[in-house]
Formats: structure tokens, sequence, C-alpha cells
């Protein structure tokens, strides 16, 4: 290494920082929001889920980083799906052994996190042509970026459909109608069609802050 | 019969891959910009559904299972390989994708025109994998119930991304609020498309 970088540089600092408003995985690249949204009717799945795949791409990112100048061009596709279920396959036990109904929840969405594209964009796209440490802040970083737009949905989904954050109640029994109240969840927001069009409209508001992002 | 007939109603139109599960968002948000690209996608997702869910159907019963070895011998009947089924199901994705490639470009290049760029995709499809996670979650009973579980995502699949595509080539003649434009709108559009087909739910059918 010719040029000695600090840790925490402002370089690394942005990749990290830049998943989060501008080159935002979800709402920006269009990235793995295959097994995003099914798992966002309550917070705590979600920010599980978050969590999970932020483990699973930054570590993935990691180790193909550190192996990105001995794969075959040719094979690296399989390579790749190769580490990235291993790792998977840790975070599943890990769920299983330590928080087991949440991992109940999760079901098959775990094992999705395989076929998520974002773990193999960020491989393609930045791993295989980056040092390991950038590579890992990179990959955390969209992990976490990901994740953040898993918890406002399921944080809209949640508050709106069960009136409870967390399992907590928020909206207090006496207001429902059947405790002689006037207010009702919305139903709608625990069925899946209220995640698209929660999606909908975070990229909306999201673009209209942000106008770099608008589409032509 | 009746069973089969079931399973693959259920899995076009209740369970549906995209409006219920959200599986295969991004090739379905990539491809569905015409009809035709979509509908060459989808035929190539039946395919391929078709062929993985019943041959993970199978080692999955006979390799992978809780006291799925016990035909090796008795001593194996104790061994769980359950956790090793992510790794086996994307590698014989990955497998078979690459095999039918060239199965397809060997004998009927015609169809390889059309589909081959697409079959590279289907190895990472979310909705792929997917089915095979669901297939092993729901334990169905025979190789024929796989089957026609996987034929119906697949269906169902491409039923949504056709639709979409089309209703899209429509939406490029309407005003769209700028940041709403693309994706956006597309969302949307994709929810309320995913209401309409809730109007299914609850679909059985006998036959006498």
């Amino acid at each position: 290494m010719s040029e000695k970088e600090p840790l925490f540089s402002a370089k690394n600092l942005k990749l990290f920082t830049d998943p989060f408003n501008a080159g935002n995985p979800i709402t920006v690249l269009v990235l793995g929001i295959c097994s995003a949204l099914a798992v966002t009717v309550k917070l705590q799945p979600a920010i599980v889920m978050g969590l999970s795949v932020t483990v699973v791409t930054g570590f993935s990112s990691f180790i193909i980083s550190l192996l990105r100048n001995t794969i075959p061009n040719r094979i690296r596709i399989i390579v790749q799906l190769v580490v990235v279920a291993a790792l998977v396959i840790l975070v599943d036990q890990l769920l299983k052994a330590y928080v087991y109904e949440v991992s109940k929840q999760l079901s098959v969405f775990v094992g999705l996190i395989i076929t998520n594209c974002i773990i193999m964009g960020r491989i393609e796209a930045f791993a295989l042509g980056n040092k390991p440490f950038p590579s890992l802040i990179d990959g955390f970083g969209n992990g976490a970026g990901y994740g953040m737009i898993l918890v406002i949905v399921a944080f809209f989904r949640e508050l709106l459909g069960s009136g409870s954050l967390f399992g907590i109640r928020i909206v207090p029994e006496s207001f429902y109608v059947s405790a002689g109240g006037f207010y009702e969840n919305n139903g709608m927001m625990v069925l899946p069609p209220a995640a698209l069009i929660l999606l909908g409209v975070i990229i909306w508001v999201h673009r209209s802050v942000n106008n770099k992002l608008l589409e032509k | 019969m009746e069973n089969f007939i079931n399973i693959f109603v259920q899995s076009v139109f209740i369970n549906n891959m995209i409006f219920a599960y959200f599986l295969g968002m991004c090739s379905f948000l990539a491809v569905s910009r015409k009809v035709s690209t979509a509908m060459g996608l989808g035929i190539a997702v039946i395919f391929v559904l078709m062929i993985t869910v019943p041959v993970n159907y199978l080692i999955n019963k006979y390799l992978l299972q809780e006291g799925a070895l016990s035909w090796f011998g008795d001593e194996y009947r104790d061994i769980d390989l359950g956790f090793l089924s992510f790794i086996v199901f994307i590698a014989v994705i990955a497998w078979i994708v690459q095999v039918l490639e060239m199965i397809v470009e060997k004998f009927t290049p015609a169809l390889y025109n059309q589909l081959g760029i697409f079959l590279p995709l289907i190895a990472v499809n979310c909705a792929v994998m997917g089915a095979s996670l669901f297939m092993q979650e729901r334990e169905y009973s025979s190789v024929a119930e796989a089957s026609s579980f996987g034929l119906g995502s697949g269906t169902g699949w491409m039923l949504a991304i056709v639709g979409i595509a089309a209703i899209r080539e429509k939406m490029s003649y309407s005003k769209v609020p700028p940041a709403l434009k693309g994706l956006g709108i597309t969302f949307i559009v994709t929810g309320l498309m995913a209401i309409a087909f809730m109007s299914f739910s609850g679909i059985e059918i006998k036959i006498d």
C-alpha cells in the first residue's frame, strides 16, 4: 500500500453515508426489493431482516474483495453465490438459535437473502474492483440503507395497521370502536399491496426532496 | 386431480409470487418496459420453475430432510442436512439454468434467440429460489404437487410481469408527476394490481 489512508477517511465515510440518500439501493438503484417487503408488517422482523442483510452484504463484499484477484472471471457468479449462501446459512442458524420467534416469522425470506440483488449488485459493482476495507464499508452502508427503507415501511404499516410499535400499543384501547371510541385500524396496511404503495410514496417523497434523482 | 388444479390456481392467483410475496421484483421492474420482452422473460421463468422445483423437491426429500437418508442405510436415519438446503438449492438452480441454456442453444436456436439473454438473469431471480424454499416449507406430498406448484407460480409471475408491462407501455402517454415518474408510479400501480388480485382470495375448485 503506497498511501496510508486513515481508517475512517472522508472517502470511506461517504461510502457509508451515500446509500442513505443519493445512492439508496432500494429507492434509487432499484436493487433488492425482492425479499424486502414481505417482512415489513411489523417493525421487529423488519429490523432483524435489515440487520441480517447488512451483515451478509458487508461480509460477502469483504470476502469477495479478498478473493478478487484469484477468482477466474468465468465462474465468478457461482463463487459469489457460494460465499453468500454460506454466510446466509450462518445468519439463519444464528437467528434460529437466538431469536427463534422472529426467525419463524421471517420464514423463507432469510434464505432469499441469497438471491437479494443488493448483495450480488454490490459485489459485482464494487467489491470486485476495490480493496477489502472499502468493500466492507460499502457493503455495510448499502445493507443499512436497505434496512432503513424496510424500517420506514414497517413503521407505518405497524402503526397504521395494528396501532402498535414493536408490539407495544400506541393507539390507546379506548379509542377503538369496539371499546366505544372512534378509531379503527387500517386493515389494508397489513396486506401486501400496502407495502408496494408505501414504497411508491417513499420514492415520491425522496425524489421530490432530492431533485437530482428525477427520471426523464 | 382436484388437488393439483387447486395448487395451480392458488399459486397463480392467491399466492402470486409478485403480489403476495414480492419475489422477483428486481427483474420485474427492470424488464417490464415492453410487453414482448416481458413475455420472453415470463416464459423463461415458467420453464425454469417447472424443472427446478421438482428437482429440488426430490433432493430435499431424499437427501436433505430429517431422516431423508434412511434409504441409504439404517444408521443414517437421524441425519438432518436441512441447514444445507440454501446452498444446495441455489447450486441446483444455477446448474440447471446453465445446462438449460446449453440445451436450448443446441437444439432450438430460435427459442434461444428469444430466451437466451434472459436465462442467466434467472439464476439470481428471487422468484425461482423462493419457489424452491416455499416448496420446502409447505411440505408438498408428491412430485406432481410440487410440479404443479412450480408451474402455477411461474404462470402467476408471467401474468404479473406482462400485465405491468402493458400498463407501463400505455402509461408513457400519461402525465405523471415528475417525482413519481418511472419507479414510483410503477410501485403504486403494482400495489393497485395487487389489490385487484386479492379479490381472488378464497378461490377453491371443486370437481364432483
